[in-house]
């Protein structure tokens, strides 16, 4: 039942993508999402969603199983095509009842809506191309520089590897508590919202002695294989950029100049007739 | 006739890529009082099947009859079915919540609507049928050992008054003299009260001795379903299941190929011991 949900999750295969540098895909992950907010015209939306569909073809995630996981999110969608359309004042296209759309409302929904899954999309297929442990040691690696300012890095990227691995254990523990209750004639969905809550503590209360035991046999195991934090210590896959990495990076450079430049042409050309 | 499983299948993560099969195909009848044993490597699908018994799962094709009730029926109450049909879990820790094992064990007969007071009367009575000991009644049942942690899930599903009692894996993780503890325990629930017991395991040590019919399950078939010592008699496809003959089995076997002329169908300890005396002349 929980296990629909598919964004923020890993798909298992291999692409070029897949082998990518984690700290590559995390910056430019960065970087097509801010680049997203940047335009001004179609041309700039046309490039990134070029851009966009290249990147999914080379990932060899199937379109489908992307689509899936973006059903959580069409209520947020819904929500925000139908306040642009019709909140949003201007020109008037057609007018009803005591509905008007604007040609404006039209035009911001209609960016709002492709801004919305592009940023979605963009995002997960970060997560979708690169394991928790790759983005965590991509995360460490790459935010190394904010030690200087006292920020323990290492522990970060430790607790989200750590929080992030447990996501599915915790899941399926939830999942077989739920049925051991409702064995015993629980019942987890009548009743108002006092009571559902209520029926909520003989899920929860299992579910936390568990999670709290196996945080205490983690730390235990970590202890008993002398974990001391990150001074020091090597890793057996050490990020090294590749070829392929160096490549990533001008591809990503030069996808930031032509959308941003033709994204922003008429700021552009105005700052050109200016000088 | 209790329970009627018809053409049941179920299928795992259907529509997508890592689709199991986790149930093919299965009919099986279960009579009123009959104890059953259900064996199976890890993955067999025996767990799934007694999710379906008491409609935790659904089939995604085929029926379950109940007292000749379509349990799949739109106006079928599954709550009701799963106070006729009690599943014990093979982990307690995952059903135990209540500050004390005493109001843990009311949390079932409660939820079928009953008063304080006679939820209270089951529960004592669960709990003293499983044995356990009454000064542990006011403890938290976090703070109790496996064995009797797993007397109190039975207990918990017991104080439902199910006329079906099907456990997973009870003895899991125990110690061989809590593990005998229990089965014991089990055998006498089923003989005082007549209940259907359906014991699911992967020992066949574990129920031989105490069941009347034994299934055997290979990759979501049923692959064996009969009395035990017809069973037993399958020891090399047993074998290539994962799974294996109990020990005495093995020992007649090697006592016969050495030529002395033992009863190789006996199931039990005692019936080997004393078919053993007999080809010895000791009576």
């Amino acid at each position: 039942m929980i296990r629909d949900i598919t964004i923020g999750q890993y798909y298992q295969t291999d692409s070029v993508l897949h082998r990518l540098d984690p700290r590559v895909k995390l910056l430019g992950t960065l970087l097509y999402l801010v680049s997203l907010f940047c335009f001004h015209n179609p041309a700039g939306y046309a490039v990134a969603l070029l851009f966009l569909i290249l990147c999914i073809r080379l990932s060899h995630v199937p379109f489908g199983y992307m689509i899936k996981g973006m059903k959580g999110i069409m209520m947020i969608l819904m929500i925000t095509i139908l306040f642009n359309l019709f909140l949003t004042s201007g020109t008037v296209l057609v007018s009803f009842w005591k509905i008007t759309i604007t040609v404006e409302g039209l035009k911001l929904a209609i960016t709002m809506a492709l801004r919305l899954c592009m940023l979605i999309i963009g995002a997960s297929l970060m997560t979708l191309t690169t394991t928790p442990n790759h983005l965590t040691d991509g995360l460490e690696k790459g935010l190394r520089f904010l030690k200087v300012i006292k920020m323990p890095v290492h522990e970060i990227a430790m607790m989200m590897a750590i929080a992030l691995r447990f996501i599915p254990i915790l899941l399926e523990e939830t999942d077989k508590i739920m049925k051991a209750q409702l064995a015993r004639g629980a019942d987890f969905e009548s009743g108002g919202l006092v009571r559902r809550a209520k029926a909520m503590v003989p899920l929860l209360v299992p579910l936390f002695v568990s999670a709290f035991r196996r945080a205490n046999d983690l730390a235990m195991a970590m202890e008993a294989r002398c974990y001391r934090g990150g001074d020091g210590r090597t890793k057996m896959k050490p990020l090294i950029y590749a070829g392929r990495d160096y490549a990533a990076y001008l591809i990503l450079l030069a996808y930031l100049v032509i959308s941003i430049f033709l994204g922003r042409w008429s700021v552009m050309t105005e700052l050109l007739t200016s000088l | 006739m209790a329970i009627i499983v018809d053409h049941l299948n179920y299928i795992y993560g259907q529509d997508t890529e890592q689709a199991v099969h986790a149930l093919q195909d299965i009919n099986l009848q279960i009579p009123d009082g009959q104890f059953i044993g259900i064996i199976g490597h890890t993955g067999s699908g025996k767990s799934t099947l007694m999710q379906h018994l008491n409609g935790l799962l659904k089939a995604t094709s085929g029926t379950i009859y109940y007292n000749g009730q379509d349990i799949y029926d739109e106006d079928y109450k599954l709550k009701d079915l799963r106070s006729h049909v009690g599943l014990v879990f093979q982990y307690p820790e995952h059903q135990l919540f209540e500050a004390d094992v005493f109001s843990d064990v009311c949390f079932g007969p409660k939820n079928l609507g009953l008063s304080k007071k006679d939820a209270e009367l089951r529960a004592f009575e669960a709990l003293r049928k499983v044995g356990f000991p009454e000064e542990l009644f006011y403890t938290s049942p976090f703070d109790l050992s496996g064995g009797q942690k797993r007397r109190v899930a039975i207990a918990g599903v017991l104080a439902m008054k199910p006329d079906v009692l099907i456990l997973d894996e009870p003895t899991a993780g125990l110690d061989p003299k809590g593990r005998e503890d229990i089965l014991g325990m089990v055998k006498s629930l089923q003989r005082e009260s007549g209940m259907t017991i359906l014991l699911v395991s992967h020992s066949m040590d574990d129920v031989a001795e105490y069941v009347d019919r034994i299934l055997v399950m290979d990759h979501g078939r049923i692959a064996f379903d009969d009395i035990p010592r017809n069973v037993f008699s399958h020891v090399e496809e047993l074998e290539e299941m994962h799974l294996a003959a109990p020990q005495v089995t093995y020992i007649l076997r090697d006592l016969e190929k050495a030529g002395i002329d033992v009863d190789e169908n006996a199931t039990t300890v005692e019936e080997a011991a004393s078919t053993i005396l007999q080809a010895f002349g000791i009576k």
